[in-house]
């Protein structure tokens, strides 16, 4: 094993970490240095200390990002995780059993691959084929049921107190299937003799989904949870291209990474926008660590 | 829908407070009927769910063979005849293909340089024990932790001193360097997995490192690989927000999440309404033939993340 180990490790090690350190760690560290900074990209950066985080405090549309993150980060998980276990049991365990082996309703796998499918999409696309759904005049997709049908068209888009759930309810749209083959993996592996015993007492499909399936996939709720969480701090190319311009109206729709782009790449506030980031970065943190330990509990054995 | 009617399950035995005269529940009612109203519903859920997820990707569809009049005047019916000159406008005028061909090329090549190069990295990482390893994995693994909108300033300033900016290179090297951290967690994990009897003949027989990761270890990690590669190929190919920061300036290198999504958000009163359904079309109509070919895989893939 010894021979000529050390050529060969640094061989393949030299090309991946050169990229990774060069691209992704030294950006990572400046970004940091940057907030500190109150650098414009033309003359030399000058070191502020904590005047953009002190900025950062009285600026409204931050605060209006992060409470839009706020919302996110409840109704994203819980619309999305509550259609998908729903959907998961029905197909997994809501048919009839057979010889002890748990069935899925009529087609079940024909669901699995519908539901599945926006996933593979990207969202920038998908943000369009919602423009086009949520057009305002009879030509939207779903306007133009209403109009025909004698109603006032809904202003999905424009109207403040309803663009930001519009936004939200293509992302549980998107979501649901992959959340629905998730938990479909993780309730195949609770053995079928749980559900026999706990039919043979008596127990409605209600009860063995409370009972039954619920705590058994806890471990999986856990992790959806959190990458349902993640994906609501992210959330820039559906605001970036669905909303009215760019997180609006008027603020509206806007999230941090709207903000950081838009205070970066159009008004050159460098600083400013690294400042953000690293606001995104430890609100990031914070809500990860949350969830694990909010969520810590006994994982039952099976 | 006939599995409704179906008695639902056969073991059912009446509830501990039930009418004990009732020997194996098949007369009792309550939860044959329950599990009715419950079958029943679901399935109207399911499909209702269905039609959510299918109407607009076919709507879509059937807007590109309309002309603007109809797609205003009649957005639910059938297109009067099929207009496949607007997918032609879509696909050269408003610049389409060319958007198209760009992320093939990108994605090709960023996707291979990350398996190779991650493997490569995952593989000594996993079986090989040298002074540093564990600091080299874990640094790689925090990579995940990090949301890229942290590194967007200096990643910009990082390619544009290099020269990269606005070149196909550039975002390629960038994707590759964002894809290391989750495939090298993921492949790490599936390398330590294979038996080290093989690697150990392998060398007995004379077989150098590089041979035996290539021609030996290679192939035996071939499900693992490929799960990955579905997750990177998909990732990249939806990725929007690097290009629209390194590519900014350059349209003809433009990918097509940002090609399609600049036609939309810049499309006024006077926009190519049916070209922008029949560029929509372009993009999704080619993922959803390789979902229907890949459909077991790609589910695997993408959900590999979560599972482990």
């Amino acid at each position: 094993m010894r021979h000529g180990k050390y050529p060969f490790v640094i061989g393949f090690l030299f090309a991946p970490v050169t990229l990774y350190v060069v691209f992704v760690i030294a950006p990572y560290a400046q970004a940091f240095q940057i907030s500190m900074t109150n650098w414009r990209g033309l003359s030399a950066p000058q070191w502020v200390g904590f005047d953009n985080y002190r900025r950062l405090l009285d600026d409204g549309s931050f605060w209006k990002a992060v409470q839009h993150h706020g919302v996110l980060l409840l109704a994203l998980p819980l619309i999305t995780i509550t259609i998908a276990l729903f959907f998961s049991f029905l197909l997994n365990v809501g048919g009839k059993s057979s010889g002890g082996q748990r069935q899925g309703v009529w087609g079940a796998k024909f669901y699995r691959v519908v539901f599945f499918f926006p996933q593979v999409l990207a969202v920038a696309i998908i943000a369009v084929l919602f423009q086009m759904v949520y057009r305002p005049n009879e030509s939207g997709l779903i306007n133009g049921v209403l109009m025909k049908f004698g109603f006032d068209p809904v202003l999905f888009l424009i109207r403040p107190n309803l663009a930001l759930w519009s936004i939200i309810a293509v992302l549980v749209w998107q979501a649901v299937g992959f959340y629905v083959v998730l938990f479909s993996a993780g309730m195949a592996s609770i053995p079928g003799e749980i559900y026999e015993a706990a039919e043979m007492d008596g127990a409605t499909k209600v009860t063995l989904f409370f009972r039954v399936t619920l705590p058994l996939l806890w471990d999986t709720l856990q992790v959806a949870w959190v990458y349902l969480g993640i994906a609501a701090f992210d959330a820039f190319a559906i605001v970036a291209v669905l909303s009215v311009d760019g997180g609006g109206p008027d603020g509206a729709t806007t999230v941090l990474a709207m903000e950081i782009y838009r205070n970066a790449f159009v008004y050159s506030k460098y600083g400013y926008a690294s400042a953000m980031g690293v606001a995104l970065f430890f609100l990031t943190l914070t809500f990860a660590a949350l969830t694990l330990r909010l969520t810590k509990r006994e994982s039952v054995e099976y | 829908m006939t599995q409704s009617t179906l008695p639902p399950t056969p073991a059912a035995l009446p509830p501990k407070t039930g009418d004990p005269g009732a020997p194996g529940g098949r007369g009792r009612k309550s939860p044959r009927s329950e599990a009715r109203v419950f079958a029943g519903l679901g399935h109207i859920a399911l499909a209702v769910w269905a039609v959510i997820v299918i109407v607009p990707i076919l709507w879509t569809f059937l807007a590109a063979f309309k002309n603007t009049t109809e797609i205003f005047s009649s957005p639910w019916t059938l297109p009067a005849e099929l207009r496949w000159e607007n997918f032609s406008r879509a696909w050269t005028t408003a610049h389409v293909g060319r958007y198209f061909i760009n992320s093939v090329i990108v994605v090709g090549c960023s996707t291979f340089g990350t398996m190779l190069l991650g493997s490569m990295a995952a593989y000594v990482l996993a079986r090989y024990k040298f002074w540093g390893n564990r600091a080299i994995y874990y640094l790689f693994v925090s990579g995940l932790a990090f949301p890229v909108f942290l590194a967007l300033v200096p990643l910009f300033f990082v390619v544009k001193n290099l020269g990269l900016l606005d070149t196909h290179t550039g975002v390629v090297l960038v994707y590759i360097a964002y894809s290391l951290p989750f495939t090298i967690f993921f492949l790490a994990a599936f390398f330590k997995t294979l038996p080290s009897s093989v690697a150990e003949a392998g060398l007995i027989d004379g077989c150098g490192h590089t041979r035996l990761f290539f021609q030996v270890m290679m192939p035996m990690a071939k499900p693992g690989l490929i799960s990955v590669a579905i997750f990177n190929i998909i990732g990249q190919w939806a990725q929007y927000q690097l290009p629209l920061v390194l590519l900014s300036n350059a349209k003809d290198k433009w990918v097509l999440t940002q090609g399609i999504a600049d036609i939309s958000v810049n499309a006024g009163y006077e926009a190519d309404w049916s070209g922008l359904f029949a560029a929509l079309t372009i993009a999704i109509l080619p993922m959803i033939i390789v979902y229907a070919i890949f459909q077991r895989q790609i589910q695997a893939g993408l959900t590999s993340g979560a599972v482990k």
